[in-house]
């Protein structure tokens, strides 16, 4: 934190004290909106309690609380929790919402026996822990390596850092759509730069089951390891350069400082890329979708995808609730252990 | 690539020359696919699934005129009988032997990003600016918990969440409406603004709003007046990412709205010209829908590197 | 950039248009909202349709949803009860749900008030678009679009003398197209890999595609003739022995030969638009297609006219083909259902349907298709008349959505993916439908 910040913030107060004076005794409403606020009681008093250097408590601080925090907790309860909570209570039913009046029959833990029973499901399951392991290790060692480089702050290197962000900024969905159009084995790039390369020209990235599943690790992968670079250059970024003035007094070798002090400093950001790339992969849709629509067959059907599919085009809207309820408790469970993580990596 | 090390003495002119070749040459490689984009958006429908894949083919705007117009096609006679092309996009479709039948929905689907994008976006770091800086300063009963149930909102699949808010829209009427999904993305994004901010709010000494206070300030106007302008960078930060989901979001998009509403990404994919995807549309449309994204953010490069270091991890 | 400004007047320009049309659009109360498939044929509706707006004065708008989407969308909005559409050409296999929840108005009091007689339209697409249950008389939309699937062929490729001869030579008969799907199959395989003009070319494109629908269109025909039931003629939904009979594992099993032979690298995920890029891109020599695309192929500058020939469906045990189309309905929540019925009154008029296949739509009214003539008008009228005479449909009930994506994942599973055996293909779905029509009750558990 530089200096700078003290004198910007401290002189437009000073200036300001002098209209004070004319508003002094007006009273604080606090339940007027906070729009209105106005200096409460007199500044003398303000000063008698300044002298100690704390800081008002009392009524304002509180309703001040409330009314911040207010909004964003009734909003989060409206659209988060209550329909949670409802699907919580649909996925006990057989409800379906493509025919709003049939019966509505309590079914308990039906539909969640049906899911976990389903091989499909399974499949779907496996389909999408692939998918996490493999996109978010390439992405980590990508993003790793690309931040380390950039790190090294060598000329027109701010330039190269925003232009290997274009890619995250594409909406996910045009992305599918345009790696379809790339991975196609005729009029597509990829099949022909492989080629040029020397690599053989006549596989089918889409249309085989073996290869489809690393299409969509590719394709996310290309997309997202600009996001992960940024995190962990930030990471590197705020290293305090004394450790490896340090420890090049120490005559540490490379390997010793990467090994002792790099990683370990960078180490919370990079869990904290995992924990958000997991977050949202798990959800994954809309890139894999248009990639791929689930196949061939099922390969790369991913959990979300089967959701979606149960949910908006069967209408089995019970039973998609009960697998939306368990694919949330396992995205919560991973990051609660992430999270975990996190704070026990932090407390060193 | 991985074992390169990181020295805080000025690296070597070599290891900065590996280290530039090694990013240059992988932001060249990732950006090949983005100017194939580009580059298609100016081919026609012909050349663009030419195979072997054409690098340099005769540009044409007939991408970017299928993107905003909706054509029929017309026999041969009835061409010929037509009043000579006005304008010359009506020549360039002449040209493919149809007609302009009138505007795409290409102009309206942007218009709504916008204004659902930026709405929400607006919203989103308003609302979260107010709770960031209430979490970071009063103390909040159960502060952990709570922020952790805000990050966890952002657990759910949003098919998930589609559910319980499509009937609960349905019932309501908010059904393809702009209000509805601004309302939805905003709180989608709260979570995420919530948490970026209060890390920077943290990061603000409190000494400046105490000694706003200690000279007569409410809390309220030390907020406003000195703490604000401190957290710009974590807003300008903040509003762009909020802003790239919004943006770029799809799933809730494609189930919650249809005619009046619907935003670009659930549209581009479906350009369909005569039978066939029109990839010239829709690389037109891509480039059109990135432009203002990759702007903000070029605008906004600065801010995004500190951005990304928030309150999680400092003590 | 002159290039520049042009573009960003002509959004200008488009935008005030927009905002002028929408504006218009509001202070007129006379306007009915067309929902249907965004493809050629809708085209074709809204120049037939222009004549409706000059006789009575009602302004139409549309609202086209390209086919990958089009039911998901189009469900969504009826299920929301949505105000979009006034008049909806929904798929056949929509009926069931439609009817029973009440999408749709019933169309039986309308038809007799004004005339309309079922009998004046072709019976299979009586019974295909307008009826729910399945052959009664109750009415739900009027027969607007016939169609099936049927097969283009590059007649060029077949005329050419030296591909005759070793043609010949090779299968001891004339290079023509294939009458069984034996014959289809070595043709195929003839043209698979082969050259012509400096390209390399393959033998068919065909329905695969795993989202939608496409792989079922694709696969049932095959299946049909085979001789696949679905169930039981004489006991309704008794599947066993039918869907998983030997018939319908042989006709999977063929499919599966023929994705394998005979299609292009990279064609695992077709439906129309791609089958239509790979034919007009000249890699095929034979493409399945719904028959509503004939007319666009027909005019295409690439591989159209004398380039072009059609077939129907080859048949194995029986000729079949699978149904397309749609009707016409009137969407039950529509605020203007008076000025809907109009649009359908005009619609069923003998000349109208005329100029509805004259303009390129497939009319199913009797009177356009026995003209003398008839046959001869386009190079696809035989076509479609044949097709029309051996079309078989999916389910439409209510949970058709269910039995559908069902018979996606099993199909694409074992034909694309290669996964498992078709016999156990087959016993999937049994097993899959089996328990959706429990789940209907129309099976005692």
């Amino acid at each position: 934190m530089s200096a700078i910040p003290l004198t910007t913030a401290t002189t437009p107060v000073r200036t300001e004290l002098v209209e004070v004076p004319s508003r002094v005794g007006e009273r604080f409403d606090p339940s007027s909106s906070s729009g209105q606020a106005k200096l409460s009681t007199n500044g003398e008093r303000g000063r008698a309690l300044g002298s100690a250097g704390r800081h008002r408590q009392g009524l304002s601080d509180r309703a001040l609380a409330w009314l911040f925090i207010g909004p964003t907790v009734l909003l989060l309860l409206a659209f988060n929790i209550f329909p949670l909570l409802w699907t919580i209570w649909l996925s006990f039913t057989n409800y379906r919402a493509n025919r709003p009046g049939a019966d509505v029959l309590w079914v308990g833990l039906g539909n969640y026996a049906r899911v976990l029973n389903d091989e499909a499901i399974w499949e779907n399951m496996r389909a999408t822990a692939h998918f996490l392991c493999f996109s978010i290790t390439l992405q980590l060692l990508l993003g790793f390596g690309l931040a380390l480089m950039l790190n090294r702050r060598f000329k027109s290197h701010s330039f190269w850092s925003t232009a290997i962000l274009l890619p995250m900024m594409l909406a996910p969905a045009v992305v599918g759509t345009f790696w379809k159009y790339f991975f196609e084995p005729q009029y597509g790039i990829f099949n022909y730069i492989v080629g040029f390369f020397g690599g053989r020209g006549s596989f089918t990235m889409l249309g085989d089951a073996q290869l489809s599943p690393w299409a969509i690790v590719l394709v996310d992968t290309w997309m997202w390891t600009p996001y992960v670079m940024l995190l962990l250059l930030a990471g590197l970024r705020s290293i305090p350069p004394y450790l490896y003035e340090a420890a090049e007094i120490d005559r540490a070798s490379e390997w010793t400082k990467f090994w002792r002090i790099t990683l370990p400093m960078v180490m919370p950001f990079i869990i904290l890329a995992v924990l958000f790339r997991l977050i949202e992969n798990f959800k994954m849709f809309d890139l894999v979708d248009q990639l791929t629509n689930g196949g061939p067959g099922s390969v790369t059907e991913l959990a979300s995808i089967k959701l979606k599919r149960e949910a908006f085009e069967k209408w089995r809207t019970g039973y998609s609730s009960a697998l939306a309820i368990i694919l949330f408790v396992a995205i919560y469970g991973l990051s609660l252990v992430t999270v975990r993580f996190l704070d026990r990596v932090k407390q060193r | 690539m991985k074992s390169t090390m990181h020295s805080p003495l000025e690296p070597t002119p070599r290891a900065k020359a590996f280290a530039g070749i090694v990013v240059i040459g992988y932001a060249l490689i990732s950006l090949i696919p983005l100017v194939w984009i580009l580059m298609t958006s100016f081919r026609t429908p012909q050349d663009a699934i030419a195979y072997p894949p054409q690098v340099l083919t005769q540009p044409s705007l007939i991408g970017y005129v299928n993107l905003f117009t909706t054509r029929s096609r017309v026999g041969a006679q009835e061409l010929a009988a037509l009043p000579p092309p006005v304008t010359w996009y009506e020549g360039l479709v002449r040209e493919q032997q149809m007609i302009v039948a009138g505007p795409s929905r290409f102009a309206d689907r942007y218009l709504n990003s916008v204004l659902i994008g930026f709405g929400s976006t607006f919203l989103s770091v308003l609302l979260g600016t107010l709770a960031a800086y209430a979490f970071s300063r009063f103390r909040v009963p159960g502060k952990d918990d709570l922020l952790f149930f805000i990050l966890s909102t952002r657990m759910m699949p949003p098919i998930a969440v589609a559910i319980p808010v499509y009937l609960m829209y349905r019932a309501v009427g908010l059904s393809d409406t702009h209000l509805g999904l601004i309302l939805l993305y905003t709180v989608v994004n709260l979570s995420l603004a919530v948490w970026l901010l209060k890390g920077f709010m943290d990061e603000i000494p409190r000494e400046y709003e105490e000694a706003a206070m200690v000279d007569g300030y409410t809390r309220f106007q030390a907020f406003v007046k000195v703490v604000l302008p401190q957290a710009a960078t974590g807003i300008a930060t903040t509003a762009i990412f909020c802003l790239i989901f919004a943006w770029n979001e799809y799933a809730f998009a494609l189930l919650l709205t249809s005619g009046t509403a619907q935003t670009s990404p659930p549209f581009i994919p479906t350009i369909i010209g005569e039978g066939g995807l029109d990839w010239p549309a829709m690389a037109a449309g891509t480039t059109l829908f990135l432009l203002p994204v990759l702007v903000f953010t070029v605008l906004l490069r600065k801010h995004l590197l500190r951005g990304i270091t928030f309150g999680a991890i400092r003590k | 950039m002159k290039s520049l400004n042009r573009r960003s007047t002509l959004a200008a320009a488009l935008l005030a248009a927009l905002g002028l049309a929408s504006g218009a659009a509001q202070a007129q109360t006379r306007q009915l909202t067309l929902c249907w498939a965004a493809w050629d044929p809708a085209n074709a509706l809204v120049e037939l349709s222009k004549d409706f707006t000059a006789q009575t004065g009602v302004q139409m708008k549309y609202e086209f949803v390209p086919w990958p989407n089009f039911a998901q969308r189009m469900l969504n909005e009826l299920n929301s009860k949505g105000k979009l559409c006034d008049l909806l050409i929904g798929d056949s296999q929509w009926i069931g749900s439609a009817a029973t929840e009440g999408h749709y108005i019933q169309l039986n009091e309308f038809f007799d008030k004004n005339g309309i007689k079922m009998s004046d339209f072709m019976p299979a697409t009586v019974e295909g678009y307008s009826t729910w249950p399945k052959g009664t008389k109750n009415y739900w939309a009027l027969p607007a679009m016939g169609d099936a699937v049927a097969f283009t062929y590059r007649k060029d490729w077949f005329a050419r003398p030296e591909l005759q001869a070793e043609f010949k030579s090779k299968y001891n008969r004339e290079l023509a197209p294939p009458a069984t799907w034996d014959e289809f199959k070595q043709i195929g395989q003839f043209f698979q890999n082969r050259t012509i003009d400096g390209k390399k070319v393959y033998g068919a494109a065909l329905y695969t595609e795993r989202g939608s629908e496409g792989i079922t269109m694709g696969v049932t025909n095959v299946m049909y003739a085979y001789g696949m039931q679905y169930d039981n003629p004489k006991k309704p939904y008794d599947m066993k022995g039918f869907i998983n009979g030997p018939e319908a594992v042989a006709g999977l099993k063929f499919y599966k030969e023929l994705f394998d032979c005979c299609t292009p690298p990279g064609h695992s995920n077709a439906y129309m638009t791609e089958d239509l890029d790979s034919y007009k891109s000249g890699q095929v020599a034979m493409q399945m297609n719904f028959i509503a695309f004939f007319p666009g192929i027909a005019k295409d500058p690439n591989v159209g006219g004398e380039k072009t020939g059609f077939f129907t469906m080859p048949k194995a045990k029986i000729a079949a083909a699978q149904l397309g189309g749609q009707g016409i309905s009137v969407v039950k929540y529509s605020d203007k259902k008076e000025l809907a019925l109009e649009y359908i009154k005009w619609f069923a008029q003998p000349a109208v349907q005329q100029k509805w296949w004259d303009a390129g739509g497939f009319s199913c009214h009797n009177a356009v298709l026995s003209k003398p003539g008839f046959e001869k008008s386009t190079s696809y009228a035989p076509v479609f008349l044949d097709s029309m005479k051996i079309v078989k449909d999916f389910w439409q009930e209510p949970s058709y959505a269910q039995l559908l994506l069902a018979m996606q994942k099993r199909t694409h599973d074992y034909v694309v993916a290669g996964k498992g055996t078709p016999q156990e293909a087959m016993d999937g779905l049994l097993k899959d439908w089996t328990e959706v029509f429990k789940e209907d009750g129309k099976i005692k558990p």
